[in-house]
C-alpha cells in the first residue's frame, strides 16, 4: 500500500478495509445495530435457506449500493426513497428469479422472505446512510461487508438452530452419525421455535459483547 | 466444629489475596453455611431484621419439605398401583409403605441432586467471574424445579433446563433479584417447549417400568386429571383423592392439603405475600363460575362437562395450590406493590383457568400465566404507582 501515491486513495487502503471489516464486528448490522431481526428469526431453522438467504441479502445489498452510488449526483433529494425501492425491487425480483430456477426448493422453503429483502432495514439503511454519499467502490465494499454481516450472523444462528433442533447440519443427520439417540439423547423442540432464535442471537450478542469492550455503553 | 473453623481460617489468605481468588465466592458460601457470619457493621449501626436472604430462603424450603415428602411417597405409590404390586393392608397404611418411599426417592433424589450442581454450578461460575459471594436465590429454585417435573424426567433434561433458567432467566438479567422471570418456571417452561414429549401426555407421570426393565402394560394411560378432563371432559379421579394428593401429577403439586399447610407457613412467618395467594384464590374462583355461566352456551359437550364442573374441582386438580403458593410468591418476579399484588395475583389464578380449560394444548396454564404475569408484574406496579402520585397531587393541589 506505500508504494501507492497519496493522491489517488488505495484500491484497499485502511480506510476501505474498515469498511469491509467493521459490519463484520464492531458495526454488525443484527447484534449492534438490531436490524433485520425479523429475517433472521424467521428464515435460520435449517443451515441452507440461511446460507442462500446470507447469499441473496449480500447480493442485493452490495449491488443496490453500487447502483445508487452510481446514480448519487443524479437523484433528486425530494424523490430519493422511490429511487431506491425501485433499484432494491428489481434487484430482489432478479434474485427471486435465480432463485427459482436454480434451487427451487430452498426457493419454496424462503417462500415470502425472499421477497420482503425489498423490507429488510439493513438494506435502505445502508442505501439512504452511506452509497448516497460515496463513491461506487466504497459503496461496493461497504455492501459487501453488511451483506457479509448479515449472512455470517444468519449462519451462526442457523447452525445451532439446525443442530440441536434437528439434530441435523445441511439436512445431514450428524446426531444419528455420532451415535447419540442410542445413548437417549432428544432433539431440544424449543430451538425450533423463533423465541429461541431471538435468544441464540442474544446469546452472540453477550460473547460479541464481553470479547469488544468498546461496545459496552458506559450507562 | 474447631477443625472446621481451623480449615477455613487456614485457607481464607489464598482466597481473599492469594491465588485462588476465583475460590472466594464458594469459600465464602460454605463458611457462612457452617458458621454464622461474622459480619460486622462497618459504619454506623442501623436498626434492621435479623433476617437476610438465607433464612427468607430457608423458611421457603421448611415450606416446601411436606409436599416434597409426598411427592417421594406418591412417586412409589402410583408406581406400585398402576403394575399391581400395591401392598397389602388398607388406607394410609397402603401409601406410607417404604417400598414407596424408596421408589420414590430411588426416582426423585436424583433429580435434586442434578438440578443444585448444575444450577449451583453455574452460580459459582459467575460469582468467582463477577466476584461476588454466591447468594442463596438458588437453594429454593433448585427445589422447586425436580416439584415442577414428571417423574420420570431423564436427569440430563433437568440439568440442561436448569442452566437455561438460571443463565438465560436470571444470570443475564444481573443475578438473584434482578431477574424478570420465576426461574424455577422459566426452567419448567424450557423444558415443556424443548421435550413436550416427556413433559405432557399421558405415558409421563407414573413410572411403569418393573424391575425387569420393561413397561408392564402396553397402553397403560396414566393421564393426570386435567389431561383427562381436556380430551374427555371428565376425570376418574375423586376430589377428596386429589385434595390429599392420591393422584398423578408433577412431583411436588398433587397434594393440595400439604401444600396448603406450607402457604399458612409462609403466610404465618411474613415471606409469601397473602395477598398475591389471596388474589389467585378469587381469580380462580371467577373464572371458575364464569365458566359454569358460559357452560351451556359451549359447542362440544366434552367442553360443556369441563366448563361446568364446581369452581373447587379447579382449585385442588393440577397446579393450582403449588403455583399460587409456591410460584407466584416469588418476591422478586412478583408485583411490589400492596394493591399491584391483589391485581397480580388475582390474574394470575384468573388466566391459569382460563388457559387450562380453554387450550388443549396445555392441560395446565398456571405455569404460562405465571410467566405472563411476571412479565406484566412491572407494568401493574407503574400503574399503582402513578395512580398514588396522582392521588396525592389532587391532595396536594386541594
Amino acid at each position: 500500500m506505500s508504494t501507492e501515491k497519496p493522491a489517488k486513495e488505495a484500491l484497499f487502503s485502511k480506510k476501505n478495509r474498515s469498511l469491509l471489516t467493521d459490519p463484520l464486528n464492531a458495526n454488525n448490522p443484527i447484534t449492534v445495530q438490531v436490524l433485520g431481526i425479523c429475517s433472521a428469526l424467521a428464515i435460520t431453522v435449517k443451515l441452507k435457506p440461511a446460507i442462500v438467504m446470507g447469499l441473496s441479502v449480500l447480493v442485493v445489498t452490495t449491488m443496490a449500493n453500487l447502483i445508487t452510488s452510481l446514480m448519487r449526483n443524479m437523484i433528486p433529494n425530494r424523490i430519493r426513497i422511490i429511487v431506491q425501492l425501485v433499484v432494491v425491487a428489481a434487484l430482489v425480483i432478479l434474485v427471486d428469479q435465480v432463485l427459482k430456477a436454480f434451487v427451487y426448493d430452498v426457493s419454496k422453503q424462503l417462500s415470502v422472505f425472499v421477497g420482503l429483502i425489498i423490507t429488510n432495514c439493513i438494506i435502505m439503511g445502508r442505501i439512504e446512510a452511506f452509497s448516497l454519499g460515496n463513491t461506487p467502490w466504497k459503496s461496493v465494499l461497504d455492501g459487501l461487508g453488511n451483506g457479509a454481516a448479515y449472512g455470517g450472523i444468519l449462519i451462526i444462528v442457523a447452525f445451532f438452530r439446525e443442530l440441536l433442533g434437528n439434530g441435523t447440519l445441511m439436512d445431514y443427520p450428524v446426531v444419528e452419525w455420532m451415535g447419540l439417540y442410542d445413548l437417549g439423547y432428544k432433539n431440544n423442540g424449543m430451538m425450533l421455535l423463533p423465541p429461541m432464535a431471538l435468544i441464540v442471537v442474544a446469546l452472540i450478542i453477550w460473547v460479541q459483547r464481553a470479547k469488544t469492550p468498546s461496545l459496552i455503553e458506559k450507562d | 466444629m474447631k477443625f472446621i473453623q481451623n480449615i477455613f481460617d487456614a485457607t481464607r489468605p489464598a482466597v481473599t489475596t492469594g491465588a485462588l481468588k476465583t475460590l472466594y465466592p464458594l469459600h465464602n458460601a460454605l463458611e457462612t453455611m457452617m458458621f454464622v457470619p461474622d459480619h460486622n457493621a462497618h459504619s454506623g449501626a442501623h436498626v434492621r431484621d435479623a433476617i437476610d436472604l438465607k433464612r427468607t430462603m430457608v423458611t421457603v424450603i421448611f415450606a416446601l419439605v411436606p409436599a416434597l415428602i409426598f411427592g417421594i411417597f406418591n412417586g412409589g405409590y402410583q408406581h406400585y398401583k398402576a403394575i399391581g404390586e400395591l401392598a397389602n393392608a388398607s388406607g394410609w397404611a397402603q401409601f406410607f409403605t417404604l417400598d414407596n418411599f424408596l421408589f420414590g426417592a430411588w426416582k426423585i433424589v436424583p433429580m435434586i441432586a442434578v438440578t443444585y450442581m448444575a444450577g449451583l454450578g453455574v452460580e459459582i461460575y459467575f460469582a468467582g467471574r463477577n466476584r461476588h459471594p454466591v447468594n442463596e436465590g438458588f437453594l429454593v429454585s433448585g427445589l422447586l424445579i425436580p416439584m415442577t417435573m414428571p417423574i420420570d424426567m431423564p436427569l440430563w433434561m433437568v440439568a440442561i433446563s436448569t442452566i437455561f433458567a438460571v443463565l438465560i432467566g436470571k444470570e443475564v438479567f444481573g443475578g438473584t433479584g434482578m431477574n424478570l422471570l420465576n426461574p424455577a418456571l422459566t426452567a419448567r417452561a424450557f423444558a415443556f417447549f424443548a421435550y413436550p414429549s416427556f413433559m405432557s401426555g399421558d405415558k409421563v407421570w407414573i413410572n411403569t417400568t418393573t424391575e425387569a426393565g420393561q413397561a408392564v402394560v402396553d397402553g397403560f394411560s396414566g393421564a393426570t386429571a386435567l389431561g383427562q378432563y381436556a380430551t374427555t371432559g371428565t376425570t376418574s379421579f375423586g376430589v377428596w383423592d386429589a385434595f390429599l394428593g392420591l393422584i398423578p401429577g408433577s412431583i411436588g403439586e398433587t397434594s393440595t392439603l400439604l401444600i396448603l399447610l406450607g402457604g399458612v407457613y409462609l403466610i404465618a412467618t411474613g415471606i409469601g405475600s397473602w395477598k398475591i395467594m389471596a388474589g389467585s384464590l378469587l381469580g380462580a374462583i371467577a373464572m371458575g363460575l364464569l365458566f359454569n355461566w358460559a357452560a351451556p352456551h359451549m359447542v362440544t359437550e366434552a367442553q360443556q362437562n369441563f366448563m361446568s364442573i364446581p369452581f373447587y374441582y379447579h382449585l385442588v386438580f393440577g397446579s393450582w395450590a403449588f403455583a399460587t403458593v409456591f410460584m407466584a410468591t416469588d418476591p422478586v418476579s412478583a408485583a411490589h406493590t400492596e394493591r399491584g399484588k391483589w391485581i397480580y395475583g388475582f390474574l394470575v389464578g384468573f388466566l391459569g383457568i382460563m388457559i387450562r380449560v380453554f387450550n388443549p394444548a396445555y392441560p395446565e396454564g398456571m405455569m404460562l400465566a405465571i410467566l405472563f404475569m411476571n412479565v406484566m408484574a412491572p407494568l401493574i406496579d407503574h400503574y399503582v404507582v402513578n395512580a398514588n402520585i396522582q392521588k396525592r397531587l389532587k391532595r396536594a393541589k386541594a
